[in-house]
């Protein structure tokens, strides 16, 4: 029933090097790599000659030092030390900052300055909930009306809910169509006309709960706020629908980033199902740490047998107790004889253990620290010292599989989407050089380390 | 232990997982606890493999012991007709505010409003009695938002009682600041032993601490067991000849030492190199956390993968580092 992704694989340089592609969102669930993809996308794109600005939206300080900038903030910087003929461009959405700007821009000076220093608004702006969907959308579409970049690589904001920075324009729209905000702005004029007899008596008794409910003052700083902005929400929406239909025209393409475990796939077949519903183009699934084993003829229950008959044969004489040095050990298999097991027998019996029924270890400060201490210069066998490379490569074994029958739950449901696999790093992404790892992996399509 | 537990923690490092365990660790011998989900997710309906939880709070599952967890996702619209119905007795006045797009506002729209209704909900079932005066819940365990957002989460009631100087929502938005920031309530945080997991609960801690809420415990979620001790570690990538480990492998079984025993050797090796730069990298991180004085715990990963009987080991877990409702 699997379907082999190595069939349809996603082509990631030919995405990055098409003129046409002015811009590609990464989205996905939290914790998956979203914003390192992104910024290794953008790395990967600008050395291969495009002008890239990459918008994160709540970078790791890490990442952002990994691209040689301290804090990225809401100016795009560009980014030095990038090879070839592009750029490399990189910013962080400053919710407050982006929020101001609009009023600034759009509002005469006494009208921003009332708004600006508005409590509510201050609150609002800060970054509450839904407002960093809506700057995010704000933000790509004044990156993309600049026309400085000839590709915008988007990170989107790791939403409570999958798609929320898709749904914000329509909120906002519904918000604003709704009868709620006339009501706050003018509330005599909505209960004075005729035909809203019906709504009359909700009416005043809302005005009159929510004044209790917020207290009176509150209630008219939301009133001022709603005034002062009344002329602005034309735009704001009018803007935020030209994104959302940005968002859906050739030249958009969406990456939904996950991880192989089974929420990260679950939610990524949730945000292919929504893309499809609100017709935005799905490049594909970028699928991060991904893990491969150059050894993969060996199955696991082969490699952890093996290591059984190492360790028995390790531990069955129990004499030669001086001789534990590790060069007698390269004598034939068998014959060695090492009593220093007793310790080191414990730790690989623990490990199978845990390995193999997945119980927990008895502390598991000790399973970090318990390591035996006496014997280590002398211990380790090559016997037992190849039991344990076949043990890890036995949990090794395991780990793909797993990830493998995560991954083809999702194929098998979504067959349509080209799927990239990029093979896990051991260690985090540091700088440069960290991101252009993972542009390779990201474009080496084939079925990489698993083969 | 504090009668909420609030458990945060980056995206993906199983928060949702930790927080179900610990409800099962505190329920256990008799106890009562309530799981409380605030995002809208349905994580807890899928790890008890339950059908969608509604607004409503339902017993989910049995603890060892004869304890009850029973689970709770909270709805933040249905949470604000619930609170206007506690303090106004407003019946189609509620159904005419949700013609108007009132709700929509409040849950989405107006700044926090959301996040209290979210904290005032958890905090009610903290404080709540039953007939004869006795808590309703021994405990109140949270599934809250991520680390980047815990603090200012809980911290929403403080800027709204700021907002709404005075009215029912300044003293409740108070009432829910008082037990947030009382040593009724114990903040947790869940990472993996990975830099940007540690790095953000690190920053999490200052921030918790800073704005004087309580945190609680550091726990460490998915670690992998030790297989290769430093000995074998050592002796395995620097001082063993490849031919020792081929002949080894060959007479294991695995195939000529010249041929496919031979042939395994360096990609064990190039295993082995990669575990050890792990196993090294997560020696750091736990020194990292060792430095903040916080009861530090830490959760096996489980082999094939989480499933109900799997929480429960991690509940027992928990349960034998200590983590118990005395």
């Amino acid at each position: 029933m699997s379907v082999d992704p190595a069939r349809d694989p996603l082509d990631v340089d030919a995405l990055l090097d098409d003129p046409k592609t002015r811009i590609v969102v990464c989205c996905g669930s939290g914790g998956v790599g979203k914003t390192t993809t992104a910024a290794a996308l953008g790395l990967r794109a600008a050395e291969r000659g495009r002008t890239v600005v990459v918008l994160t939206i709540d970078p790791a300080r890490r990442l952002a030092q990994s691209m040689g900038i301290d804090s990225l903030d809401n100016v795009p910087r560009r980014v030095k030390d990038v090879h070839g003929g592009g750029e490399l461009h990189a910013m962080m959405l400053d919710m407050k900052r982006t929020f101001d700007e609009i009023v600034e821009a759009h509002a005469d000076e006494d009208r921003a300055r009332a708004i600006l220093s508005n409590p509510f608004y201050q609150s609002l702006s800060a970054g509450f909930a839904g407002t960093q969907e809506y700057m995010a959308m704000e933000k790509l579409g004044q990156l993309r009306s600049r026309d400085e970049w000839d590709l915008i690589i988007v990170d989107t904001p790791p939403s409570r809910s999958a798609l929320d920075f898709l749904d914000a324009p329509k909120r906002l729209g519904s918000f604003l169509d709704g009868k709620l905000i006339r009501l706050l702005m003018a509330p005599a004029k909505v209960g004075g006309r005729a035909g809203m007899k019906f709504l009359n008596v909700g009416m005043s008794m809302m005005t009159g709960a929510l004044g209790k409910l917020l207290g009176g003052q509150l209630l008219r700083d939301v009133q001022t706020f709603v005034a002062a902005m009344d002329t602005m929400f034309g735009g704001f929406r009018k803007r935020a629908d030209a994104t959302y239909r940005l968002l859906q025209a050739p030249g958009t393409a969406f990456l939904v980033v996950a991880s192989p475990e089974r929420d990260a796939l679950r939610e990524a077949a949730y945000f292919v199902e929504r893309l499809a519903a609100d017709d935005m183009p799905l490049a594909g699934l970028v699928l991060n740490r991904v893990h491969g084993s150059g050894a993969a003829g060996l199955s696991a229950e082969r490699a952890l047998a093996a290591a059984e008959s190492l360790e028995e044969r390790n531990e069955e004489p129990a004499e030669d107790a001086e001789d534990a040095e590790a060069g007698a050990a390269a004598e034939p298999a068998g014959e060695n004889l090492d009593a220093s097991g007793i310790v080191d027998q414990e730790g690989g019996k623990v490990g199978g253990r845990n390995s193999s029924e997945s119980e927990a270890p008895n502390s598991p400060e000790a399973s970090g620290s318990s390591l035996p201490t006496e014997d280590t210069d002398s211990g380790a066998s090559v016997e037992q010292l190849t039991a344990g490379l076949l043990r890890l490569h036995a949990e090794r074994m395991r780990l793909l599989a797993r990830e493998r029958h995560t991954r083809d739950r999702f194929t098998a449901l979504h067959p349509e989407v080209a799927v990239a696999e990029v093979a896990a790093l051991p260690g985090d992404v540091h700088d440069l050089d960290g991101l252009r790892a993972i542009g390779d992996r990201l474009a080496q399509t084939s079925d990489g380390g698993r083969a | 232990m504090s009668r909420l537990q609030v458990v945060s923690g980056k995206g993906g490092t199983g928060k949702t997982t930790v927080a179900a365990a610990l409800a099962l660790a505190l329920a256990t011998e008799g106890k009562r606890a309530l799981l409380v989900e605030v995002e809208g997710r349905q994580g807890i309906a899928q790890l008890f493999e339950t059908e969608a939880l509604p607004y409503e709070e339902r017993k989910i599952a049995v603890a060892p012991g004869g304890g009850e967890v029973y689970a709770l996702a909270i709805d933040p619209e249905l949470a604000l007709l619930d609170y206007l119905q506690m303090f106004y007795k407003l019946g189609s006045a509620g159904r005419a505010l949700k013609k108007l797009g009132a709700v929509d506002f409040a849950t989405t729209i107006a700044p926090g409003l959301r996040d209290v209704l979210l904290t005032g909900k958890a905090c009610e079932a903290v404080r709540r009695k039953d007939k004869r005066g006795r808590f309703a819940y021994d405990c109140v365990i949270m599934d809250a938002p991520p680390t980047g957002r815990i603090t200012r989460f809980l911290n929403v009631n403080d800027e709204v009682a700021g907002l709404a100087k005075i009215g029912p929502i300044h003293n409740q938005a108070q009432a829910v600041m008082r037990v947030l920031k009382s040593p009724e309530t114990s903040v947790h945080l869940v990472t993996l032993l990975e830099e940007m997991p540690v790095q953000e609960t690190v920053d999490g801690i200052t921030e918790l601490r800073a704005a004087q809420l309580p945190v609680g415990r550091v726990i460490v979620n998915m670690v992998r067991p030790a297989l290769l001790d430093e000995a074998e570690l050592e002796l395995g990538l620097e001082r063993t000849p490849r031919t020792a480990i081929a002949k080894t492998l060959a007479a294991a079984g695995l195939g000529g030492a010249r041929g496919a025993g031979g042939r395994l050797v360096d990609p064990l090796l190039a295993q082995a190199a990669e575990y050890a730069e792990r196993y090294a990298l997560e020696g750091a991180q736990r020194a990292v956390l060792a430095e903040h004085g916080l009861p530090l715990h830490e959760l096996p990963l489980l082999a094939d993968g989480l499933d109900l009987g799997g929480l429960y080991e991690l509940a027992a877990e928990l349960r034998e580092q200590g983590v118990r409702n005395s």
